[in-house]
Parts: structure tokens; sequence; C-alpha cells
């Protein structure tokens, strides 16, 4: 067939479309230039006496407090790897099953508990907060939790999503009725708010020294174990067989099924390994800040964000979005003035989903993303 | 030859969509020949391929009837036991996957069905697929792309070969190189089930040819009668005569 040539205007406008289209990238880069000025240059401490202004913010500029401008900017990173761990769990379901798990935060939640209790067994510490603890009383519970909680997820997807596949609503439904159920449960054992303690070689009070920058070895422990994991779900999806048939499931899985592969197996390491790395992700989770009810609502959200920003079902993409949502919300918090008691760094979480609307303005499936 | 007897029984077949009735009681029988099955777009043909390899959406559509393969039932098994029984399977438009390069397309599907073809045997069929291993599947040209729909499915070791429009948008040329290819592999003993609008492809690779229209198997020709007859190659296909 040969292409038929459309007519063309003899003079090109610059029509209300064109305009519109191009809004989303000018306004983009316009924030991104104002809010750069703003934290390198324009923003001052609280002074000693008196209020604040609106340029008034916690640090102050990175031009005059660069130390604390890179103890933000290390805070970005580390909360990234904790990030990438939990979201790279949720896409790799997500993208093979196209089956949006919203018991995913719950499965996070549940991990962490359970690697509370089994570290407060192994430590005798009965209920009471530790500071620290030996390197196995983290690494086993840690590892228990992702186990258990990758059976858990291999339950309920053998119990209830292997049969609604294709149906994504219910399968949403069906996860959201796991999550409040598993969060009942969890309220009804952990009532309070737990924390787990870090081995001592990584903290609290060990510090390691960057460049004049002192920073606490336990975030620098989390970006270590993101880029292991994700190094290790790069490799495995590139390099084993595995991996091939769970790329070529998210391009065609019936496809994949007609070459004599049988994808409902593919399906189930899928979600034991998207679980176990929410399981693992909560037991970092657990010791980075706290396990509380409602932190699973919480990480769903962060996953949910992280991934659609991403692109669903790219791994690259959960590295991604987990990056730009983490210096997004960290840099928010810390950067956004405090020129009065109740403003503005507790509006941080709004700018994430500034950040949302601006990359699905540009890039509709995200920045990784391809159609289904 | 190969063994003689059916080698595939299809009975009663009835094929859904929703409440569209897509196939109607489709009954054939095909033996140690190769079959082409013939007919306009929209006729059922592809939803024919479907419900062989049991690839009707559970949900949404279901196929109803009897398959027979070597005497084995295989309406309502999952695909891939349909594939592993000796099933080959080359879908129309190729559908190859746009993650993975040529050579993981064939490392994916390779050691599963134990001796028989393996990556280097279809890279010795393909050349051209050999000098573009590291490629995606969607930078290959159209001719590549379907050698390597082919060579993967080759790699689950079928005994018989479906293929749904391999000439779909191919020169001439290649054409006429993968009718080639098709003989070869007749000879080695694989049977083709060949769905096509080509007539020309369709008539020099089978003798049988059913005619499909409005979801049934309307009528069985000959290559021969079918090439030689424009009254019916208008009034079933709706296509030009075939030029001699």
């Amino acid at each position: 067939m040969v292409p038929t040539a459309l007519p063309r205007p003899a003079v090109r406008r610059l029509s209300a479309y064109d305009v519109l289209r191009r809004l989303p990238l000018v306004l983009t880069l316009l924030g991104l230039l104002v809010a750069g000025i703003y934290i390198l240059f324009v923003t001052t401490p609280l002074p000693l006496s008196g209020n604040g202004s609106w340029r008034t913010t916690t640090f102050g500029s990175a031009i005059d407090d660069p130390v604390d401008f890179a103890k933000t900017f290390l805070d970005a990173i580390t909360f990234a790897g904790l990030l990438f761990v939990v979201a790279s769990g949720f896409t790799l379901i997500f993208g093979l099953m196209r089956a949006v798990n919203m018991a995913h935060g719950s499965l996070f939640l549940l991990g962490g508990y359970i690697a509370f209790d089994l570290q407060q067994y192994f430590t005798n510490a009965g209920g009471f907060g530790l500071e620290q603890v030996d390197a196995w009383e983290w690494f086993v519970p840690a590892i228990v939790a992702a186990v258990a909680v990758a059976g858990v997820g291999l339950l309920m997807q053998q119990l209830f999503l292997r049969w609604t596949q294709g149906q994504e609503l219910r399968q949403a439904l069906i996860t959201i009725a796991v999550s409040i159920i598993l969060a009942d449960q969890m309220i009804q054992h952990w009532p309070l708010q737990d924390s787990l303690a870090w081995p001592s070689f990584i903290g609290p009070n060990n510090f390691a020294h960057i460049g004049g920058v002192e920073y606490a070895w336990s975030r620098l422990f989390i970006l270590g174990v993101a880029i292991v994991i994700g190094i290790a779900l790069y490799l495995w999806l590139q390099r084993t067989r595995t991996g091939m048939v769970i790329r070529a499931g998210v391009d065609d899985r019936n496809m994949v099924s007609a070459l004599g592969v049988n994808i409902q197996r593919t399906f189930a390491i899928a979600f034991v390994v998207g679980s176990a790395l929410a399981g693992f992700g909560g037991a970092m989770g657990g010791a980075f800040s706290s396990l509380a009810p409602g932190v699973d609502g919480q990480w769903l959200l962060n996953s949910l964000v992280v991934v659609i920003i991403g692109g669903m079902g790219s791994l690259g993409g959960a590295a991604a979005g987990a990056f730009l949502y983490a210096f997004v919300f960290t840099f928010s918090a810390a950067y956004l003035p405090t020129s009065g008691l109740d403003c503005c760094t507790e509006y941080s979480p709004i700018f994430t989903f500034v950040l949302l609307i601006a990359v699905l303005a540009l890039r509709p499936l995200g920045l990784f993303g391809r159609p289904a | 030859m190969a063994a003689q007897g059916s080698i595939l029984t299809v009975s009663g077949l009835d094929a859904y969509y929703g409440s569209a009735h897509i196939l109607q009681d489709v009954t054939f029988d095909m033996g140690a020949e190769s079959v082409a099955v013939v007919g306009r777009n929209g006729m059922g043909k592809t939803t024919l391929c479907a419900a062989i390899m049991g690839l009707m959406p559970s949900f949404k559509g279901s196929a109803r009837g009897s398959i027979k393969f070597f005497g084995e039932e295989i309406v309502g098994k999952p695909s891939y036991r349909i594939a592993g029984l000796g099933i080959g399977y080359v879908p129309q438009g190729r559908r190859l996957f746009p993650s993975l390069s040529v050579d993981e397309h064939l490392r994916m599907i390779s050691g599963r069905g134990g001796d028989g073809w393996t990556p280097d045997r279809v890279y010795e069929l393909f050349p051209r697929l050999a000098e573009r291993k590291r490629n995606g599947g969607a930078q290959l040209s159209g001719g590549e792309q379907q050698m390597l729909a082919i060579g993967r499915a080759l790699l689950t070791n079928p005994r018989l070969l479906i293929m749904d429009e391999p000439s779909e948008g191919l020169a001439p040329a290649i054409i006429e190189n993968l009718i080639e290819v098709f003989r070869q592999l007749e000879q080695q003993g694989l049977r083709i089930l060949l769905i096509e609008q080509n007539l020309g492809v369709a008539t020099s690779l089978a003798k049988r040819q059913l005619i499909m229209v409005g979801g049934e198997i309307a009528t069985e020709t000959s290559a021969e009668t079918l090439a030689g007859d424009p009254d019916m190659q208008r009034r079933f296909l709706g296509v030009e005569p075939l030029a001699h």
C-alpha cells in the first residue's frame, strides 16, 4: 500500500490545540526551574527571633547549608531504595498478571510485624523497643518474614486470583477484601506502634562519614539492599529462562501458553517473588520507620504512585518512579516554607501527586510504560 | 510418509465470543496430508485456530464440541497442554514478544521438548535469523518475523503445525522461500494446517482445501479444482480469479 499524502495547509498556524498540548511540558519545566532556584538560592533558615516569611525553610538554601542539602539528597536516595524494593514486587505482579494487587501494602505490614515478633522472640525483649540487635537477629526475622509473606501471597493467588484472570475489577475487589481482613487481624494482634531494631553494625549510633557529611549507616544499608535486589531482579529477568517467560508473558501471555509454557506456574512464581519483596520491604520499613495500623494503606499508595509514575510492569520504571517520588517527597518535606506553626511542610505529600499529574500529562502510560 | 489415520478430528465444534456464535458446527478430519482452510476475512478462520489451541478466552468466549488430536480430546485442555501434545502454532500477525531478542525467543522454549528442535537447528533452517540473534522481535523485517514465529513454534517439537496467514504482508519472493521451507518440513514428517487468504500459497501447499464461510466449512475441494475454478473463487472467497 502506498500512503496517500494528505494535503497540507500552506501556512501552519499555531492552533489552540498545539498550545494546550505543550502546556504540561512547559508547566513542568517551569515548576522544576522555580523549585530548583528556590531550594538552591532563595530560602533562608528560621531567624532567631520573630516569625518566618515565605522564604523561611528548615535548613535554608543549598548554597548556605550544603551539608543539610546533601543529607536531604541522601535521605531521598535511601528512601527511594525502600520504595523500589516494595514497588518492584508490585510491578512484577501487575506486569505479568495485569492484576492490581490491592493487598500489597498489607503484605508489607504483615512482613514487618512477623519480623518484629520474631526479633522480640529471639531477643526476649518482651515487647520493649530495642536499640540494636545482633546481625542475625535482624536478618533471620527479615528473611523468615519474606518467606512467610510469600506463602500468604501464593495462597491468595491460588485461592482467589487464579480463577478470576482477566477480570481486573473483580481481582481488585478481592484483593481489597483481603487487605481489609488482614488489616483487622493485624490490629487484633499488634494494636500499637512497633519498630524493629537494626543490627548493631549499622545503627542507630553508627554513622558513615561521606565527605564531611555524617550519615546513618542504616539508611545506606537500605540503599545497598535495594541495589542488590535490583541487580538480582534484573539478572533474573534478563538471563534466566523464567525471566524470559515472564517478559514474554508481560507482552502476550496467551502466546506464551500456546508455546507449551505453563504460564500458571509462572504467575505463581511472580506472585511469590512479588510478595516476598513486599514482606522483606516490610521488615526494612519496620526498622526504617515504624509499623502501625494504617501503614499498609500508606505503602499501597506509595507502591501505586511509584509504579504509575514509572510505568506498570517495568522494573526500570519502578526504579525511576521510586527515585522521582522519593526526591519530590523528601525535598518538599525539607524545603517547603515553615513560616507558621501549621505551614507548610506537612503538605509535602501533595507534591507527590503534583509529580504524578505532571508525569501522566507528559507520558500517560508512565515513564517506561507500554500499552498492554 | 507419516502413519495413516487421523491426526486431527474436529467434530461439531461451536465457538462463541460472548453471545456471538462464531464457529457453527465445524467438522473436518485431517489425515496424513496437509490441509488448507481458506475463506474471506471474518469467516471464523482465526477463531478456529484459537479454539484448537485452547485460546478462547474463558471469561468472554467458549468452545464446545470435540477436537481430537491423535485420538485425544483437547477441548477444555489448557493451551500449554495442547502445545505439549505436539501442536505448534504460528499465529496471525506473528505475535512476537517485543521485549525479547531473537535468541531469547528461541531459548525461552528450547529444552522443554527433549531432543528434536534446538535453536541451532532453527538457525540452520533460517540463516537470516542467526545474523539477527541480538535484535529485538520488533526490529525484524516482515519475512524475518515470520521465520522467527515459525522457528519458535518448531521448538515445541510439533507433529502438527497450525499456521494462520503466514504469507500476510510478505513480498512474493519471501513467500516463495517460505513455501520451500514448508515443503522441507513436510518431508521431515510435519503436518501443516494452513489458514490462508492467499490462494496461491494455499493451493501450492495443500491438496485438500476447506472453504470456510460464515463460521462453517462450506465445502471441501482440491487445490486443482479451486485453482482452476474462477467461479468458485469469486463465490466463496470474493477474490479476483487466480492468474496463471
